[in-house]
């Protein structure tokens, strides 16, 4: 049973992915820190799907496409933002400030 | 013949569409007074068509005909259902008579009286509205319907006694008598939730039916609900306490007082306890109220009248006095008497106000063509009148007739029969007997000041100045025309009940039974002895003899002088012509300490402190305030968003972890 | 075997993704993404999603992660000599103690696993993948009972290539 060490891999992938999301002021490398989340919820999909059923193994295709999607959008406004501010640290990016 | 009957909301619809299109022309085509007049006035006459073939109709059905017109349903509510009904029995078939057909010949008279008026178009929208209102008062078959149409005409009475609101008095006037009718309304408001804690219901069929079922004889619960009906009549019927307003009301054009002050408002309070006469008869207590007040109210009201200058206070103070004698009437349990007087009152009371209105009418435009400023209303500047406007005079001493009581005119027998009954109700307790003295006297004033205000108005020599005699004349016959018609109502409409030791007696007693006799089981057998009753209507008929013989003898017109020259009244004279100071001591007992609470307190401290100071702006400056905090937060840095996120997800993962093991 | 087939793949995962996670140049980080993604591929197989795994490297290892370079390339992020995106000392001992946080709580929730009563046998998995074929396994459900998801997922996906367009292009 793959179950146990998957959930563990997967806890630790997700975590890495918070930390890098915390770690990292460019927006690009944010997003790829993201995605690694995204892979870590896919990795638990994926084996509670032998569980549960194949299911489980849809979802992981939506997660996928969704995540194209949020690439494709994301990346151009990446691009967007690069062009008006020559920059992508978001510690200079703070239009929402209060 | 049921389909006839259910054309009773067309009696309604009628002055409401007649409303509609005379308010849109006084908007766009104030001027068109013609179409103004044809509409105003043809909407009334067709609702009195329609209503006497509706009654007709419905008076063919036998026996105790009793129609509920169901037109919608107004409030589903849980166990409230109020549905927008009319009722069409015999107690509301005679009043739709009455506020029709009165209402129409005043409407016919006030194409005379308010021809040059510029408002013309806004007078008869009002007036029909009012009328609209009336009827639905008239005919609602519940007591939220009926409280419509309650409300209604007193919003109508506010806009027409304040008709001229360009002076400060009339504007006044209006609001004083919308304010007393709002406290009589707050009784109306308690007693219908009362009514429908205690039965469950509020169409007067069912609260009526199972009144013997839910309320004990004499109980604290319907004592309650009959006082408070009876505050709400008060107010409406301008009684003791709740009277003041209805002298001032004749600041509002004449008609209007006619209309609204004498014929059909003001017997709204009298119409209710007439139509609730079982709750009353299951109230003793109440009844005796009713009575008591009433009686009061008619003596109080006759005394103020005796030294009255203006012509219409005086009739003001007879209406308030008249509505006391209903409601002595309603009160010891004489409910045919007390509605047989409002349908004489509405005859020989709306003459008056019309006749006063005529006389008024050539007054001002005698002073009108001459430039003067006079008083067009005080009778020190009227006299000798009968010489210019013989109709007017004559018609009016029908009403006068009528109304002191002479035998065979209208009022003689409705009056005498409230008093026989009083006096009949005198065995079971000294105090009726008390009640019907005060009825007596007040009838001997009654004959005393109509018969003064008629010296003074109508004979005598001429006092209104030499310039303007020779402008007086009749009105047109527009006005005149409906002062006849009154005339023979005021002389006839005695028949319709006359006593039982006449010939053709009683017919509106039977007329009403079934709508009575729900009441009448509670109420002791009164009945007096043929022989009491011959004496009983000898009495009147001295009394009335007396009070006019009186005015006569004493009275001289010739020595009174234009009121520009009157001299000052004195001693009790002067405490009477200032109706006793009551107007003063409300403002000293009520308004001035209300002012000063609504100022000092209510203003300065409740509303400016508390409200604005800590509700309104406080409750501003904290939501300032944590706004201000919240946007501190807003540093718009992604990383401290992200920072503040996982905190968060870690808080409450662990709240789900530690539900979850 | 194929336990220790899965811990060696799953060990490449997550060196790697530590290496993308503090590697200076975004360029190296996206490349680290990359050995990530395979290796959790590599899983996917072992965990009887083999469609799964062939969408992992085609989609998210192909297509998505060379849409990440191709930006890095084009904004020209990857040259020597920019400066470091890592946050200072405080960010990292942030980052670490929250990310190690995580883990902790993370970790407990493992033994919660889903009820006896919906489980299916062991080994279903791979028989339905023997006798309807890997990609037969998903077509059904999705195809049948998530038929509407996906085709709202294609309508999400027409979006984003409008939205995508529209953000990027200089001038309509």
């Amino acid at each position: 049973m793959l179950l146990q060490p998957a959930l563990v891999v997967s806890a630790v992938l997700f975590a890495l992915g918070v930390a890098g999301v915390l770690l990292r002021r460019n927006a690009i490398v944010i997003f790829m820190c993201v995605e690694l989340m995204l892979n870590a919820v896919n990795l638990t999909f994926v084996a509670l799907a032998q569980q549960l059923g194949p299911e489980g193994q849809v979802v992981v295709f939506f997660v996928m496409a969704v995540a194209a999607a949020e690439a494709a959008v994301g990346l151009a406004i990446v691009i967007g933002i690069y062009r008006h501010d020559q920059t992508l640290d978001l510690g200079n990016i703070n239009l929402l400030s209060g | 013949m049921a389909n006839t009957v259910d054309l009773v909301w067309l009696v309604v619809a009628l002055p409401l569409a007649g409303f509609l299109a005379n308010g849109w022309i006084s908007f766009f085509r104030p001027q068109a007074k013609r179409a103004v007049s044809v509409i105003g006035v043809g909407v009334l006459v067709l609702a009195f068509v329609v209503a006497v073939a509706v009654v007709r109709a419905a008076a063919g059905v036998e026996p105790a005909w009793f129609f509920v017109v169901k037109l919608w349903t107004w409030m589903p509510a849980g166990n409230l259902v109020i549905d927008v009904a009319a009722q069409v029995d015999r107690l509301s078939s005679v009043m739709l008579l009455v506020v029709t057909g009165v209402g129409m010949l005043i409407h016919v008279f006030s194409v005379g009286y308010m021809r040059e008026d510029p408002g013309y178009a806004r007078y008869f929208a009002y007036l029909n509205l009012f009328v609209f209102f009336m009827l639905v008062l008239v005919v609602g078959a519940s007591f939220p319907v009926m409280f419509v149409g309650w409300e209604g005409v007193g919003l109508c009475s506010y806009l027409l006694i304040g008709f001229w609101f360009t002076e400060k008095a009339n504007a006044d006037a209006g609001k004083k008598a919308f304010i007393m009718n709002r406290i009589g309304d707050f009784g109306f408001l308690v007693a219908m939730f009362m009514i429908f804690d205690a039965t469950g219901s509020l169409s007067f069929r069912e609260v009526f039916e199972s009144a013997p079922v839910h309320f004990a004889v004499g109980g604290t619960t319907i004592t309650l609900i009959t006082l408070a009906l009876f505050l709400g009549c008060a107010g409406k019927s301008a009684q003791i306490p709740l009277y003041t307003w209805l002298p001032d009301a004749m600041a509002g054009p004449t008609p209007v007082s006619a209309l609204i002050h004498a014929a059909t408002m003001v017997t709204a309070g009298v119409y209710l306890v007439a139509r609730s006469n079982i709750l009353f008869a299951m109230a003793p207590l109440s009844s005796a109220v009713v009575a008591g007040v009433g009686a009061l109210t008619a003596l109080f009201a006759a005394t103020i009248a005796l030294k009255q200058w203006d012509i219409k206070k005086v009739l003001a103070y007879s209406t308030v006095s008249q509505l006391g004698y209903m409601f002595l009437g309603v009160g010891v349990g004489a409910y045919t008497s007390g509605l047989f007087h409002v349908v004489t009152h509405a005859f020989f009371k709306a003459l008056l106000f019309l006749g006063s209105g005529s006389v008024i009418y050539a007054l001002h435009h005698a002073y009108h063509h001459t430039h003067a400023h006079e008083d067009a209303q005080d009778m020190r500047n009227m006299g000798g009148l009968a010489k210019y406007m013989p109709w007017t005079a004559g018609l009016m001493w029908v009403a006068t007739l009528a109304i002191a009581g002479v035998p065979g005119f209208s009022g003689f027998f409705s009056k005498d029969e409230i008093l026989a009954r009083t006096f009949a109700r005198g065995a079971e307790a000294p105090y009726f007997y008390v009640l019907w003295g005060m009825g007596v006297v007040a009838a001997l004033l009654t004959a005393f000041y109509m018969t003064r205000l008629m010296l003074y108005t109508f004979h005598g020599p001429n006092r209104t100045g030499e310039r303007e005699r020779a402008h007086l004349h009749e009105a047109p016959w527009v006005m005149t025309g409906p002062l006849v018609v009154l005339g023979a109502g005021s002389l006839f409409a005695g028949v319709l009940n006359l006593p039982e030791v006449l010939p053709f007696s009683g017919r509106l007693e039977h007329w009403l039974e079934p709508v009575t006799e729900a009441g009448a089981v509670y109420l002791p057998e009164a009945h007096l002895a043929h022989g009491t009753e011959w004496a009983l209507l000898g009495l009147a008929t001295l009394i009335a003899a007396a009070g006019m013989a009186g005015a006569w003898r004493i009275l001289k017109p010739g020595s009174l002088v234009p009121a520009r020259v009157a001299p000052a009244e004195a001693g009790w004279r002067l405490l009477l012509s200032r109706k006793y100071y009551v107007d003063e001591i409300y403002g000293a007992l009520i308004v001035r300490p209300l002012v000063w609470v609504s100022d000092r307190v209510l203003w300065k401290v409740v509303d400016a402190l508390v409200i604005d100071g800590a509700a309104v702006n406080g409750s501003a400056r904290t939501t300032q305030l944590v706004g201000w905090i919240g946007s501190r937060l807003q540093t718009g840095r992604v990383g401290a968003y992200v920072l503040l996120f996982v905190v968060g997800v870690l808080w409450l993962l662990r709240a789900v972890a530690g539900q979850g093991s | 075997m194929i336990t220790g087939l899965f811990w060696a793949f799953s060990g490449i995962a997550i060196l790697a993704a530590l290496l993308c996670i503090t590697r200076k140049s975004p360029v190296a980080s996206a490349l680290w993404l990359v050995v990530t993604l395979f290796a959790l591929a590599g899983d996917y197989v072992l965990l009887d999603a083999q469609f799964i795994a062939v969408l992992q490297v085609l989609v998210y290892a192909g297509a998505i992660m060379v849409l990440f370079l191709f930006v890095i390339m084009l904004l020209n992020l990857g040259r020597s000599g920019t400066r470091t995106d890592i946050k200072g000392w405080m960010g990292r001992v942030l980052a670490a103690a929250l990310g190690t946080a995580l883990v902790l709580e993370l970790l407990p929730l493992r033994d919660l696993g889903p009820p006896e009563q919906i489980r299916i046998p062991a080994g279903t998995l791979a028989t339905l993948a023997e006798t309807k074929g890997a990609v037969g396994m998903i077509a059904e459900p999705l195809f049948k009972a998530y038929l509407v998801p996906f085709e709202i997922t294609s309508l999400l996906l027409l979006a984003a290539v409008i939205g995508a367009v529209v953000l990027a292009k200089r001038k309509l």
